[in-house]
């Protein structure tokens, strides 16, 4: 079987993998030069979250990204499993409690099991939410690891390719992965922009994701090595992957100036911003289109839900085995 | 039957579009709330490229009535050009008129808003202002041109229901005759009853809804609340008492022991 796969985002190079671990001969063709310009992965959190994830998503995606574990720890063994640590200051104690009653598999923290867990947070919080079982991977980190293994399997990637509409010739099968550009095809896509920063805070440590709840800005951060953590994100329903705008740098640096301080000192190294695939029900799905499949539609699951869709799509070009929950 | 801005409502439960899990979950509790008014926010920088399309149109689909919000807006000039995109965007003189005075309580900026409302009437909108249950700002909305009012009933998104009855009685009673919607801080279905038996023409839910656990619903329940609520305003309540009154007469009562 040779697979043409269109897109080298997470979605795009996830199928990718799943097929050519599967004996078939597979290519990528990305229209972009490089991963950095291949749409949103590059900016993507890499939260394998799926309990927290609950709390607006329904347990569909909890179980999607449970199956992201074990397929991230074998192909990218750099995975962090330590945990998500969700926060909120004194004043915002009820978004914690809303944040308990939808999601599940976390215990309660009080200051000094947080201060356990991040001593860097000692004095600083009340009470806590911890989700034992959820991990996290550096994106760009992870992008690499696929390409690097997709080359060990034979396939090839190709950047700055053609990549015309796509259509299936016999004996060939094609995968659309384009994110935004399958637009044309998914009419009912849309794009949610997010914006986020990278910075060097040498003097913070912190070991997991923190999550900080808030009304209306809650904020992530991701440690990156070395001290550089990745601040993320807003959710704006705009298709725009370009302009970052002042308030939302205000928003994500006074939400991590407020988990610690010593985030004033820090130095910002990168501001990025990238545009979301979205469906109307915000769950990623599988799409049959004149012979082409479509994997879309993953939001803000990129790197959670990838690998489950990746794993259907093979099963289903490859065996014709169908998958209906997540297809249409 | 109300009028807003001489527009006929039928349904008394107006619901925001902000912060649902997603769109289509969005589409299910409108649908289930039975309203005919929706507030969308713009974001600016979404509204000067038309990038933020895909939402609007999803929005204009719903097949209802839209007020656009200047929400989030804290100075005159960032409301008064928030409404202009507006009018742009969904075409519609109607704007929901929000100035923001205070960060933590998101309270209005009772000045602020008393000036845009001015300038904005003055360009013709049909303004709704977000404001408190204060007498005289009521009277100065009213003279800038306002026909409509909607008094908040506690801090937005708080969820605290009715805040001040003292004040929210009289707002009601000094205005019979303007419309009144009650703006932010509904949190539970009894507080939307609550405020339409006081009286009020409708109530604007969003965080109520958007995050529950089950926005549907809860926009479900808001619409029945809502409903029952107007009703036993129209059926006359009957005043509290101090002390007890037996609902069977006494006199004559037969004893069996």
């Amino acid at each position: 079987m040779h697979a043409t796969i269109i897109g080298a985002g997470v979605a795009g190079l996830a199928c990718a993998v799943e097929l050519a671990e599967r004996g078939a001969s597979v290519e990528v063709l990305e229209r972009a030069e490089s991963f950095e310009r291949a749409g949103c992965s590059w900016f993507a959190g890499g939260m394998l979250a799926p309990w927290c994830e609950r709390v607006s998503s329904p347990a569909h995606i909890v179980a999607l990204g449970d199956e992201g574990f074990a397929w991230w720890a074998e192909r990218y063994p750099a995975m962090v499993r330590r945990g998500t640590l969700v926060l909120a200051h004194a004043r915002d104690t009820a978004e914690l409690k809303q944040f308990a009653r939808r999601t599940e598999r976390y215990q309660w923290l009080d200051a000094a099991g947080i201060t356990a867990l991040e001593p860097d947070l000692e004095g600083r919080f009340e009470q806590g939410l911890f989700f034992p079982e959820e991990a996290y991977i550096d994106p760009r980190a992870a992008l690499a690891a696929l390409a690097e293994r997709l080359t060990g399997l034979g396939a090839t990637i190709r950047f700055g390719a053609e990549t015309p509409p796509a259509h299936a010739e016999s004996g060939r099968c094609v995968i659309d992965c384009t994110g935004l550009g399958a637009r044309a095809v998914l009419t009912d896509l849309r794009g949610v922009k997010g914006e986020m920063l990278h910075v060097q805070a040498p003097d913070v440590t912190l070991t997991r994701t923190i999550r900080v709840l808030h009304p209306r800005t809650p904020v992530y951060i991701v440690p990156r090595g070395e001290g550089r953590y990745m601040i993320g994100a807003t959710m704006i329903e705009s298709d725009q992957a370009s302009r970052v705008s002042a308030r939302a740098m205000l928003e994500l640096l006074g939400a991590a100036y407020a988990l610690h301080p010593a985030f004033a000192e820090a130095e910002i190294v990168e501001i990025g911003t990238g545009v979301r695939p979205a469906f109307p029900d915000n769950l990623p799905r599988l799409t049959r289109r004149n012979g082409t499949l479509y994997v879309n539609g993953l939001f803000r699951h990129g790197f959670l839900a990838a690998p489950a869709l990746a794993r259907r799509a093979a099963e289903f070009v490859l065996e014709g085995r169908e998958a209906p929950e997540v297809m249409q | 039957m109300f009028t807003l801005y001489d527009v006929p409502v039928r349904s008394r439960l107006l619901l925001g579009t902000a912060r649902y899990p997603s769109p289509m979950i969005l589409t299910e509790a409108v649908q289930a709330s039975g309203t005919e008014v929706v507030t969308v926010s713009l974001r600016r920088e979404a509204a000067g490229e038309r990038a933020g399309q895909a939402f609007w149109s999803l929005v204009r689909e719903l097949g209802v009535r839209v007020l656009p919000n200047t929400a989030g807006c804290h100075t005159v000039k960032e409301a008064v050009t928030t409404a202009h995109m507006a009018r742009e965007v969904f075409g519609t003189r109607w704007v929901k008129l929000e100035v923001i005075g205070e960060e933590d309580t998101l309270q209005p900026d009772v000045f602020g808003l008393v000036e845009a409302a001015r300038i904005l009437c003055a360009e013709e909108f049909e303004v709704f202002p977000y404001t408190t249950e204060d007498l005289t700002v009521a009277e100065r909305l009213l003279a800038a041109g306002c026909r409509v009012l909607m008094p908040w009933g506690s801090p937005i998104g708080s969820g605290h229901g009715l805040n001040n009855l003292f004040g929210l009685k009289a707002l009601r009673a000094r205005f019979a005759q303007v419309p009144l919607i009650i703006d932010a801080g509904i949190g539970v279905p009894s507080h939307a009853a609550q405020a339409l038996e006081l009286g009020f023409d409708a109530v604007l839910i969003n965080t109520a809804v958007s995050q529950a656990a089950d926005p549907a619903r809860m926009a479900g329940a808001f619409a029945q609340a809502v409903a029952a609520g107007r009703e036993a305003f129209l059926a006359g309540p009957i005043e509290p008492r101090d002390m007890a009154v037996p609902s069977s007469p006494v006199v004559g009562t037969a004893l069996l022991s």
